[in-house]
């Protein structure tokens, strides 16, 4: 399967999920500022994706949740921490983390959630499958 | 509190379907604000009892070892009204079921008619996450009245 086509899945997977039109969706778009989605849409979002990709898709594995609970070493003034970004890094390898690092406010945090983000991931997890196949 | 919408399982396939009756009675409260003189269900009741119906169908698949919450409704179509003095049957299949939680199917007739469907997505929530909010590692889903309505389900599986 070619990224473009992971694409198109994944985008009528959140077209299905957030009741949003085809159009709206491109591999730039936020979920949360572009798409509309809320906390228990991302739960969703990662339920539709196990179904329409068959893979599993462990807890915090696609959307990290550690990084919001206010943990002080991570999170403090409002803005994410060099150990923070650390960690992001670590749970988001496909995050575009460069351009969060210029202003890593908490809000901002929201933004690393794109559709790339999760085309990326899929992508990477059905390689691995592959090679395990 | 007595928060149960369907009245008796007429049949259920472990993991598979459950269907659930609900007769309406014009004694129960909800007429008589919905609306005065014109007495139909309310909406919002009628997903509860699909919501219900379902949820012990998910419930159930993990032997209610998990605790089960509605979390989303990502489509509902209301086709008419339902009406005192109706019976309305809840028929529900489960689509997908993971660690996460499942997605439920549902559709309502009365008698042969189709008065209503929803997709409904419950999530499991872990006894951890529930823990931090609260304290307590019980099941609280399927506790009180709702055991009432699991022996019924399995008297009619």
């Amino acid at each position: 399967m070619t990224k473009d086509d992971i694409f198109k899945k994944v985008a009528s997977t959140l077209v299905e999920a957030l009741n949003v039109d085809k159009d709206q969706v491109s591999l730039e778009s936020t979920l949360q500022g572009d798409l509309g989605a809320e906390s228990i849409d991302f739960l969703d979002i990662v339920f539709r994706l196990e179904r329409e990709f068959g893979i599993k898709i462990p807890r915090n594995e696609l959307f990290p949740e550690s990084i919001f609970q206010g943990d002080p070493d991570l999170v403090k003034d409002g803005k994410v921490t060099a150990k923070g970004i650390s960690e992001l890094r670590a749970q988001m390898p496909y995050a575009d983390l460069d351009t969060f690092e210029k202003n890593p406010t908490l809000e901002a945090i929201g933004d690393l959630f794109t559709v790339n983000l999760i085309t990326s991931y899929i992508e990477s997890k059905l390689k691995k499958q592959a090679q395990a196949a | 509190m007595r928060w149960i919408w369907i009245d008796r399982f007429l049949s259920f396939e472990s993991g598979k379907s459950a269907t659930a009756v609900k007769n309406l009675s014009l004694a129960e409260d909800h007429f008589s604000e919905h609306f005065p003189g014109y007495p139909v269900m309310p909406a919002p009741l009628i997903l509860e009892g699909l919501a219900q119906t379902g949820g012990i169908l998910v419930g159930e698949a993990n032997n209610f070892g998990k605790n089960v919450v509605l979390a989303k409704i990502p489509k509902a179509n209301f086709r008419r009204e339902a009406f005192a003095g109706e019976s309305l049957t809840y028929t529900t299949t489960l689509l997908q079921l993971s660690e996460i939680g499942g997605l439920v199917a549902g559709t309502v007739h009365v008698g042969e008619e189709l008065i209503a469907e929803a997709e409904i997505f419950f999530a499991h929530v872990e006894p951890e996450q529930f823990q931090k909010l609260t304290g307590s590692s019980e099941n609280f889903v399927f506790t009180g009245n709702l055991k009432h309505m699991i022996a019924m389900a399995k008297k009619a599986a």
